[in-house]
């Protein structure tokens, strides 16, 4: 499937914890076409973050392959997959990780801090993230300052700044209530249909997966089923 | 939003904390500037710059008296224009039975060799022709309202009269003053008549504890202490002839190793600096654990993240450092002032900043590298895992 964004044969990942080896992903097989919005599924502990994380390039697998637009990050060292995320992904966490000592503006400014370009652009391409989002005023306010949805915003207009290829979201309505969740998935989506971005989401939520295009169910490690969306 | 940005940011999130410790970093760096300015003091060798007098003791020590005789002698050292000689006398109030400075000298020699001490002429030629005559510094006038006429009791903690009675009396012609105010500072103290002195104590009328030397050419001063040295060498009397400056230093140097003192409260001080900045950014670290998992997962490298947390270190320890010696240098220059020309100047001299310096970066390594080594070592996956 040379058209596929992320391409994963046989991984698998191991923890040891103490004297113990826990097998979290017993050799999944996955393609996730470019500009698709997927949501993953499952119980708690059937390695869905797990996989999410290797596919964001958080983590490395013990054995299988993970490539995205054809380059194996499975094969990368720590600084060329620090790199590789800088530029081609974009992450979203359920409890927003903004920064608290910067600002919102400040906060989407961050990753631009590892590309070559001077301060005014980098602010010039903040403020049009956060105005992506909704959050064009909001930009000298603190974190502290924003509602959980609207920090929500921010984390995803920070996620966005690079131009990523990839929106990789762990549980991004998680600590949100309905209305304020249902805002945060259209905007996903929005960006998903309009922008093209391929969105990897990790969700509990059976309401959250029905805004992707498609829904992979995972089991004890092992991929049970792809879902459509209707 | 720049690097440096971020950085000073997160130094201060939490603000009251990092006030506090980097006002113990100023503290600390300016007590590290003054002492340091103070051992090099105390470390330096003889200086002669600027000397117009010259103090000869006993190369032993200055509790060792040199004999009389040498007087006429030094006189004769060319580049010596006139040689006073002072004998300690260990006066006490009788009144208050407290200790004042009191030296028996010859009253015309000290007129022309210290003209820093100044009162009436006809004070001056009474004291030289009344053998019991004293004349007393302003502060002591001050303190004990003794005035011109007064005659007054003083003990001898060292000199016994003839027979044998620690008690002496003499008769106050003159009450002295400093010419400026940095001498009038020092006018603690009294003379007496020598010749007086050596006609009525049991022991001791024929030596003195040290001389002092009014010299011509300041450009010469160090010429002349070598002389004066070389000329008693290998004699029962031999001496050590140095500027006033370095006698005062030497003085305070009898207290003990005054060097080993500070630096041996300089190393408690760095000490517990270390602990109190080190605690600081151990616990700094602790708490932003998902914030730095964070940064790594926007792309920023292993090193870069501890480059982060030393240049944090680094911030704190040199904005409080170079306060805390900018502060120092302030305080420096007064107490220099205050000491007028009685000790050599404390200066922060450059090899003092540059020590500042080393210890800004050597603190900051010291107190930065395990919480930059840790953040370091952060699993992006564990942290933001809360593990």
């Amino acid at each position: 499937m040379t058209d596929s964004l992320v391409q994963i044969r046989q991984l698998k990942k191991n923890y040891t914890r103490g004297k113990q080896t826990v097998e979290v992903l017993h050799g999944i097989d996955l393609d996730i076409p470019r500009g698709d919005f997927v949501a993953l599924m499952g119980p708690s502990g059937s390695g869905k973050t797990t996989l999410l994380n290797l596919i964001g390039g958080l983590d490395t697998p013990s054995s299988g392959s993970v490539s995205v637009e054809g380059r194996r990050i499975d094969q990368m060292s720590g600084g060329e997959l620090a790199a590789w995320r800088a530029h081609h992904v974009g992450f979203v966490f359920q409890f927003y990780n903004l920064l608290p000592v910067l600002t919102a503006q400040k906060n989407v400014e961050l990753p631009l801090l590892l590309a070559t370009m001077g301060g005014a652009e980098r602010a010039r391409r903040a403020q049009v993230a956060l105005q992506l989002v909704g959050l064009g005023d909001r930009g000298g306010h603190k974190p502290s300052e924003l509602s959980g949805g609207q920090e929500q915003r921010v984390a995803i207009a920070r996620a966005l700044v690079t131009d990523p290829t990839l929106l990789i979201c762990d549980e991004p309505t998680g600590d949100l209530d309905r209305k304020t969740a249902d805002e945060i998935l259209t905007l996903l989506q929005v960006l998903n249909r309009e922008h093209g971005k391929t969105i990897v989401m990790v969700t509990h939520d059976p309401k959250a997966a029905e805004y992707a295009t498609h829904t992979v169910h995972l089991d004890k490690g092992l991929l049970v089923d792809t879902v459509a969306a209707h | 939003m720049t690097r440096t940005g971020l950085v000073l940011a997160n130094l201060f999130h939490r603000k009251g904390r990092t006030w506090l410790t980097l006002l113990s970093v100023v503290a600390a760096f300016t007590l590290f500037g003054l002492l340091q300015a103070v051992i090099v003091v105390f470390s330096s060798g003889a200086d002669f710059v600027g000397t117009t007098r010259l103090i000869t003791q006993s190369r032993v020590s200055f509790t060792n008296s040199l004999p009389m005789r040498m007087v006429p002698e030094i006189d004769a050292i060319p580049g010596v224009q006139r040689a006073m000689y002072q004998q300690w006398f260990g006066g006490v109030n009788k009144a208050d039975n407290t200790e004042i400075f009191t030296f028996a000298v010859d009253p015309e020699r000290l007129h022309e060799v210290y003209p820093e001490w100044v009162m009436p002429e006809e004070h001056w030629q009474a004291f030289a022709r009344t053998r019991t005559g004293i004349i007393v510094g302003r502060q002591v006038a001050d303190r004990t309202g003794w005035k011109v006429g007064d005659r007054i009791p003083l003990a001898s903690n060292i000199f016994p009269q003839k027979d044998g009675s620690k008690d002496w009396e003499f008769d106050v012609v003159g009450i002295y003053d400093g010419i400026d105010e940095q001498w009038q500072a020092q006018t603690g103290g009294l003379y007496i008549n020598h010749a007086y002195f050596a006609e009525a104590s049991m022991f001791g009328g024929g030596l003195a504890g040290m001389f002092s030397l009014k010299i011509e050419d300041p450009g010469m001063a160090e010429a002349i202490a070598q002389t004066i040295d070389k000329r008693f060498e290998n004699t029962a009397d031999e001496t050590r002839t140095m500027s006033e400056k370095d006698f005062n230093v030497n003085f305070l140097k009898q207290l003990g190793d005054i060097g080993l003192m500070l630096r041996w409260i300089l190393f408690a001080v760095f000490f517990t600096l270390l602990l109190v900045v080190g605690n600081t950014m151990a616990q700094s670290v602790r708490e932003r654990v998902p914030q730095f998992a964070v940064l790594k997962t926007l792309g920023f490298t292993d090193n870069a993240v501890l480059g982060f947390v030393l240049a944090e270190t680094l911030a704190l320890c040199a904005i409080g450092g170079l306060l805390g010696m900018a502060i120092a240098w302030f305080l420096s220059q007064g107490i220099s002032q205050a000491a007028g020309g009685f000790l050599p100047p404390i200066i922060l001299t450059a090899p003092v900043w540059l020590a500042g310096l080393a210890a800004i970066v050597l603190l900051s390594l010291a107190v930065g590298l395990m919480p930059a080594l840790r953040a370091r070592r952060l699993r992006i996956v564990d942290a933001l895992a809360g593990r």
